[in-house]
């Protein structure tokens, strides 16, 4: 069985993000990116699912710009197979939507036939958590989202699944999407031969044209502003001044 | 136009608060028919349809409903969908399962976590964990949107709409339910609650999480958790409170041992007021605390909760 990972280029949890002062979006220049924290995820579990002989291939693919390729090779290092990038951007500041990388994804689908799709809950940018769904209906497939546990069993696999309630197991048909949360796996760091050896797995770069998607967005972005900005509060001396001041506010 | 709110149904029960700001959400909209589906939703449909500003409700009643899959469900939307301008929900783990598998049915993109109606095309939502808010105009046909319930007040009850039987759809078969773990708990539920007190790593393990416990049912309040003391094993993951967690917005939310990464803070920035107690003076959740005690928590929670 293949594994198919799609793994995002964004901005690193770390940085302060920035919101350009003409209100026109985020400013990503320069700044420190880094491969989306829940597909670090889906790589880790990827990987071992074929160190447990249950998978024979990892593909990573990632859509947008030709930067993207420092993820994959990210990827690459960590343990994938090999790499697609799919060039759909120049601007780096320009974000494919869910919608449009979805029907990219169910293009390599085609080519490539997996069994499997493990692709992050949430792009940390963006935070839309619409991709996996979205490929899962294009394809007809089922989909688990938000696995906190994968049991892949043949021609079926078990999910725990991460619920506003707790948790959710289901089983779900072969081939299946499945979309990570945070407690599904711990993903390894790249070791340095292996971060050599990345360099010489193969990359395949196509473009969207080249599959005949259309990228272009249904959502135009009028205006990205600043939230509100909470005002300076206080440090009290006690516990005795926090209960006084909370009675005074009248909040308890 | 008209608009189309799933309604949040779990084991025949319906989630009325997340319903009835979803509905005050949507109202701006159009006329809200509100679909009820489940294994048993006749009580859900009748409590939903007392919802002030709902016109008219669907129950699709069958087992195939009953565990909120996401494949049934959707095609059971999708196959409504041509009435309707907008289709929306509360942001809920259910509903984000299930509506961009909806929207992609359509050829639509999805609008998730919606903080704001600005117009029938054009909404506000959080971006980069909240560090910016982004107004995005639809050019789709239909728009398929997850209102985030906590900057929305509930609309009241006191309306009587008429609940209508639907057909319901096939089975796609590719997908079983097998089991829930839900914790049964009497505390308010989270994203909902007056008052919630979250703990973090600095409460250290699962035992000691008794003191965040304590305090919180001292207060009548919900129990939420930074990721950091889930990852732990202190806490559930339906505890998390944050960018991938919960969103909360209370009247008061009670930061114990919390650092107040960015992470957490968008998910419960937008609470009226912030207390934080932390031995680390300089800890970023200060910034964001109405009232910051510095001290050991270990000290300062059992007084606390002693005190009230
Ligand atoms: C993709 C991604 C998603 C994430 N999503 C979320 C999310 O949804 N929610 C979330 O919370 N985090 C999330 N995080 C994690 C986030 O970045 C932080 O790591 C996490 O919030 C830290 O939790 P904490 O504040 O409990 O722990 P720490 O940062 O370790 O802070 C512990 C605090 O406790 C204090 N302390 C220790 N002992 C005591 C004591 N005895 N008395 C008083 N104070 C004490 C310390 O001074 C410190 O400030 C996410 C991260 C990533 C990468
Ligand atoms: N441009 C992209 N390239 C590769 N994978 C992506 C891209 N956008 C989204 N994904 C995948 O879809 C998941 C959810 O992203 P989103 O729906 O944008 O929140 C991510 O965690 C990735 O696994």
């Amino acid at each position: 069985m293949k594994v198919l990972v799609p793994v995002k280029r964004v901005i690193d949890y770390n940085v302060k993000v920035r919101v350009k002062a003409d209100g026109s979006g985020v400013d990503l220049a320069n700044v420190k990116m880094s491969m989306n924290p829940f597909d670090e995820i889906a790589v880790e579990e990827a990987i071992r699912l074929k160190e447990a002989g249950k998978a024979d291939e990892v593909i990573a693919v990632s859509i947008g710009v030709k930067q993207s390729q420092e993820t994959l090779r990210t990827a690459l290092a960590m343990g994938a197979d090999r790499a697609i990038l799919v060039v759909a951007a120049d601007d780096v500041h320009t974000d494919i939507e869910p919608l449009a990388v979805a029907k990219i994804l169910a293009k390599i689908v085609e080519d490539e036939q997996p069994g499997l799709v493990l692709c992050g809950k949430q792009a940390i940018d963006n935070d839309l958590g619409a991709t996996g769904q979205m490929l899962s209906a294009l394809l007809g497939w089922s989909q688990a989202m938000y696995a906190n546990k994968v049991d892949v069993e043949g021609d079926h696999a078990v999910v725990t699944r991460e619920v506003d309630g707790g948790l959710q197991t289901i089983k779900v048909k072969m081939p299946t999407i499945i979309s990570t949360d945070l407690r599904l796996n711990e993903p390894r760091y790249a070791s340095l031969p292996n971060i050599m050896k990345a360099k010489k797995k193969p990359l395949d770069e196509k473009t969207a044209a080249d599959l005949g998607v259309d990228v272009t967005p249904r959502l135009e972005i009028v205006k990205t502003g600043e939230p509100a900005a909470r005002a300076a509060g206080e440090i009290v001396g006690s516990v005795d001044e926090l209960v006084a001041k909370l009675k005074e506010k009248g909040i308890i | 136009m008209a608009v189309l709110l799933i309604a949040e149904i779990t084991d025949g029960a319906l989630a009325m608060d997340a319903t009835a700001k979803t509905v005050a959400a949507a109202q701006a909209l159009g006329e809200v028919t509100v679909l009820a589906a489940g294994a048993s939703a006749k009580d859900a449909a009748a409590e939903a349809a007392t919802i002030e500003g709902v016109s008219k409700v669907l129950l699709a009643e069958d087992d195939l409903y009953g565990h909120r899959l996401a494949e049934p469900v959707s095609a059971l939307i999708a196959s409504l969908a041509g009435d309707y301008s907008h289709i929306v929900a509360p942001a809920t783990t259910d509903a984000k399962n299930i509506l961009p598998r909806v929207a992609a049915l359509l050829d639509v993109m999805v609008l998730t976590d919606v903080t704001a109606v600005v117009d029938a095309d054009t909404f506000e939502r959080p971006i980069y964990a909240g560090n910016a808010i982004q107004t995005v105009k639809s050019k789709d046909a239909k728009k398929v949107i997850t209102f985030r319930t906590s900057t929305f007040d509930a609309a009241p009850t006191g309306g009587s709409a008429a609940v209508e039987d639907i057909a319901t759809g096939e089975n796609p078969a590719l997908s079983e339910w097998v089991e829930d773990k839900v914790a049964a708990s009497d505390r308010p539920e989270l994203t909902s609650a007056g008052i919630v007190v979250s703990g973090g790593r600095g409460v250290g393990s699962q035992d000691d999480f008794a003191l965040i416990e304590k305090l919180a049912d001292k207060l009548g309040a919900a129990v939420g958790a930074s990721r950091a003391a889930v990852d732990s094993g202190f806490a559930p993951n339906d505890w998390q409170v944050g960018q991938t967690g919960k969103v909360v917005a209370p009247d008061l939310y009670v930061a114990v041992g919390i650092s107040g990464a960015i992470q957490h803070l968008a998910g419960m920035k937008d609470s009226k007021v912030i207390v934080a107690i932390n031995k680390d003076e300089e800890a970023p959740i200060f910034q964001v605390a109405d009232y910051g005690l510095v001290a050991d928590l270990f000290q300062a929670v059992p007084e606390l909760t002693e005190k009230l």
